[in-house]
């Protein structure tokens, strides 16, 4: 009971002190941290056009915050959601063009492709640290470059120049009557494909046979191998899935936010983020929506910032960001500083 | 006679919960006084305070006959009070005497003066027969040399009061004795030790005085002389303790574990298990008796499925297993309580209700289409915490927050009620006191009463004499014989674990014997 309370208010304070050094840092650059944080509070709910927009922008951060979270559960450390995403987003969007399939059936197998694509790429750092022992984290971070070059490589050689066709409205997530009543932001129906992806997850990982083998795992690896599960599948099945759902984020933005694909300078930033987000939302997948929101809505809000008459840099809220996310992750502080005033209490 | 600590009526409350109740422990100066008590008895507090980790609600602590107060583990050591603690604090890749100067780097014109400190080590060594190589990198030493590299660290840093909580825990038989002896070596130069144990051996060896503590009061002090274990034991739990196990003959029926041939490399390569044969019948249990290191861990995880067989079989009834998944393998009908009950035994993260379906968990009724169903999963929790006594609030307590007893007894329930034909045990007891090594005895006897083969594997011998109906003695990867518990003693045992095989003309010359008597 206080641990699950502990696990909510460590995220709120570090939220509430993170804006709070925010707003000193404004003070000591010479802006008005009020003017700040209220075009900041409207570029999020300001008006329908910017509650669309911010929640287009959480849509992929929940998935990528999940496939990080869910692979943090099975103890391994996923940093190649970036790749997974963008092979994820060429694959959708290749399916959307290309295709030609009746309305709904289009856009499913579109998301399939994007997941099974994002799959593809956790299944080959996950088979290499099964059957070989390498360690993901090295795999995972070189094939997100690996990712972005392919994938440009292959959106030149299909499309003949940097930016694809775009995708047939049949496997669009967008929604027409949505778009009117935002005043034409791009949100789209990704938020609930997003939000069944949550649950299913949650539901795996708490329900069934699949999440306590994966858990187990995750915990100990020796006790899993004692209780006969078989360490090597779990790995991996936990690399496709959490590449699954990094393939799906990417899917994302390729079937919803812009319906085509371009060739790209350099990595989204998105599958980074996600780990950020997880983070936040203590790795947990009802967690993760919280931790998307607030870092969707700060990254989308943060583009009315540099507005008169406030003027802040936008970049202002990657500071903000950067101290709440050191807030959390430094959570040993909190019980640290909790233990120190309750033994004090204790001794007196 | 002058006390050197004298801990006075010490009170530690931990909110409503007295931890120690009116302690008074009086140690004198060069003796070894035991501080005996079960797990969660109030030993480890009581030295803390004394170690001035925790702060006494109440009493005195006199040092040398002047009353102090120990605000902190610095103050302690200002006292000359060093700890060896039972998991050691050392750094793995750094050197003895790296090791033992952190905190207190002795410098030399800015530089540390390694040197000086490893001269220093040196001495102290020889001094107390430790034998302990100052340069050595504590990776390369074994389990009984980093030990002494903890008493040396609190000799250099002018300890004359040693604490040692359980320092037998982790060692060998052989390791023991030598501690023993360096224990006395360190009272004859003057040194006090306070000895904390469960082990009545230990105190009846070496110890001077005892002090016995239950639930957090002061039972008793004694003289190690006029007391014996019995008295010792019934003390410490507050009531008569068997140590001989009640058991009847045994009825050993048909084979359910053989082994041929069998041959295991350890994780460097290294044959441990050399053409090994053993057999296992169904109502017996066959202790393996040897010193760490013979090959008996792999022999284990051979048979579990742990570790790759080089060659030889393994049939278990009369099924072969030889390499086969572990599943496969606990299918087939075995039950294992590993060595290491925190490493492979549980997820310690998870409550004890998901523990305990650690190895069924994927079959009906505990799940069903893959979805677990935990009403039947708490229910079957809840059967094992009341049928084998697990202290605990409820089955959704975390495994890691158990004592080792009780972490111990969800492994046990959770293997016997499988209803395996095989039951391995490795080191079922250790760490654990005397009331929890009772029932888990009981427990492994009364399989072997319903028909079970038992395979007990020990590195202590009174566990191996007192719970075996038959004794394969272990050495250098081979069973190189097998006695029968009633017509052996130490001695032979012993010597057949030091690898003297002459042991079956000689059973066979006892046993006739006993037949002229």
């Amino acid at each position: 009971m206080s641990k699950n309370l502990n696990k909510l208010l460590i995220p709120v304070l570090s939220v509430i002190l993170g804006l709070v050094v925010g707003a000193i840092i404004m003070l000591v650059f010479g802006y008005n941290p009020i003017q700040g944080y209220s075009q900041l509070w409207n570029g999020i709910v300001g008006d329908v056009y910017v509650l669309g927009e911010s929640i287009r922008q959480i849509t992929p951060y929940i998935l990528a915050g999940l496939a990080f979270a869910f692979a943090i559960k099975t103890g391994l450390f996923n940093i190649g959601i970036e790749g997974q995403l963008i092979v994820g987003w060429f694959a959708a969007t290749y399916v959307g063009v290309v295709l030609d399939l009746p309305p709904g059936i289009h856009l499913i197998v579109a998301l399939l492709a994007g997941g099974l694509a994002g799959a593809l790429w956790g299944f080959v750092p996950g088979i290499l640290k099964a059957k070989l022992g390498v360690n993901e984290v090295v795999v995972t971070i070189m094939m997100n470059y690996t990712a972005l070059h392919v994938t440009n490589a292959l959106v030149r050689a299909w499309a003949g120049k940097d930016t694809s066709e775009r995708i047939h409205e049949t496997a669009s997530l967008r929604i027409p009557a949505w778009e009117e009543a935002t005043m034409y932001s791009r949100m789209h129906a990704g938020i609930f494909v997003a939000l069944i992806a949550v649950f299913v997850i949650w539901y795996i990982l708490k329900y069934t046979t699949l999440g306590y083998e994966l858990k187990a795992v995750g915990l100990n690896r020796d006790a899993a191998q004692y209780a006969g599960m078989n360490v090597e599948r779990n790995i991996v099945i936990a690399m496709i899935i959490s590449g699954f759902l990094a393939g799906l984020a990417g899917s994302m933005e390729g079937l919803g936010t812009f319906e085509y694909v371009a060739t790209k300078s350099s990595l989204t930033g998105i599958g980074f983020d996600g780990i950020a987000v997880s983070i936040l939302g203590a790795n947990h997948p009802i967690g993760v929506i919280f931790g998307a929101v607030l870092f969707g809505a700060l990254k989308y809000g943060s583009l009315s910032m540099p507005n008169p008459p406030a003027q802040i840099p936008e970049e202002m809220i990657s500071i903000i960001i950067a101290i709440i996310v050191f807030f959390v992750a430094s959570t040993y502080l909190f019980p640290w500083l909790k233990e120190k005033f309750t033994r004090k209490k204790g001794a007196n | 006679m002058e006390y050197v600590v004298e801990m006075l009526n010490i009170t530690k409350k931990f909110g409503d919960f007295k931890a120690n109740d009116n302690i008074t422990l009086q140690v004198k100066k060069g003796e070894i006084h035991a501080l005996l008590g079960e797990n969660g008895a109030g030993k480890s507090t009581l030295m803390n305070v004394l170690f001035g980790l925790y702060q006494p609600d109440g009493g005195e602590i006199r040092i040398k006959g002047k009353p102090v107060k120990i605000t902190d583990p610095n103050v302690a050591n200002d006292l000359g009070i060093g700890m060896v603690h039972q998991h050691f604090m050392l750094v793995d890749t750094f050197t003895v005497t790296e090791n033992i100067i952190l905190g207190m780097e002795p410098v030399k014109r800015g530089t540390i003066d390694i040197k000086d400190a490893a001269d220093e080590i040196s001495r102290l060594s020889k001094l107390y027969g430790l034998d302990v190589d100052p340069y050595a990198y504590i990776s390369d030493i074994s389990v009984g040399m980093q030990q002494r590299v903890e008493i040396l660290k609190t000799l250099y840093r002018g300890a004359d009061i040693i604490i040692f909580d359980e320092p037998t825990a982790v060692l060998t038989p052989q390791e023991i004795d030598e501690l023993l002896e360096i224990m006395k070596k360190l009272i004859k130069e003057g040194k006090s030790i306070i000895l904390i144990t469960h082990k009545l051996k230990e105190i009846m060896t070496a110890a001077d005085r005892v002090t016995v503590i239950r639930r957090g009061k002061g039972i008793k002090t004694l003289d190690v002389a006029d007391t014996n274990p019995d008295e010792l034991a019934s003390l410490m739990v507050g009531r008569n303790v068997h140590f001989k196990t009640d058991k009847k003959p045994a009825q050993p029926k048909e084979e359910v574990l053989r082994v041929e041939n069998l041959v295991v490399k350890d994780y460097r390569g290294v044959e441990k298990v050399k053409g090994l044969n053993l057999s296992v019948r169904r109502g017996e249990i066959l202790g393996i008796a040897g010193v760490d290191g013979n090959g008996q861990s792999e022999l284990i995880e051979a048979i579990t499925g742990l570790r790759h067989a080089d060659s030889g079989k393994i049939y278990l009834n009369g099924k072969d297993i030889t390499n086969k998944r572990p599943r496969e393998i606990t299918e087939t009908g075995l039950g294992h309580i590993p060595q290491d009950r925190q490493k492979h035994g549980l997820v310690l993260q998870y409550s004890i209700a998901e523990n305990v379906i650690l190895q069924t968990y994927y079959k009906e009724p505990n799940s069903k289409f893959g979805v677990l169903q935990f009403n039947t999963v708490y229910q079957s929790a809840r059967d094992i915490i009341e049928k084998y006594d697990v202290r605990t609030q409820s089955e959704f307590e975390a495994a890691g927050s158990l004592s080792g007893g009780n972490q111990q007894k969800v492994i046990i329930g959770r293997e016997i009620e499988r209803q395996p034909d095989l039951l391995i045990a490795a080191q079922p007891t250790r760490g654990l006191d005397v009331g929890a090594i009772e029932f888990i005895h009981k427990q492994l006897v009364e399989q072997r009463d319903s028909g079970k083969g038992v395979l007990l594997v020990s590195f202590e011998l009174d566990e191996i004499m007192s719970v075996s109906d038959r004794i394969a003695v272990i050495f250098d990867g081979q069973i190189i014989g097998i006695v029968d518990p009633k017509e052996t003693n130490e001695q032979e045992l012993g010597l057949l674990m030091a690898g003297q095989t002459e042991p079956l003309e000689k059973k066979s010359d006892k046993t006739i014997e006993r037949e002229g008597e």
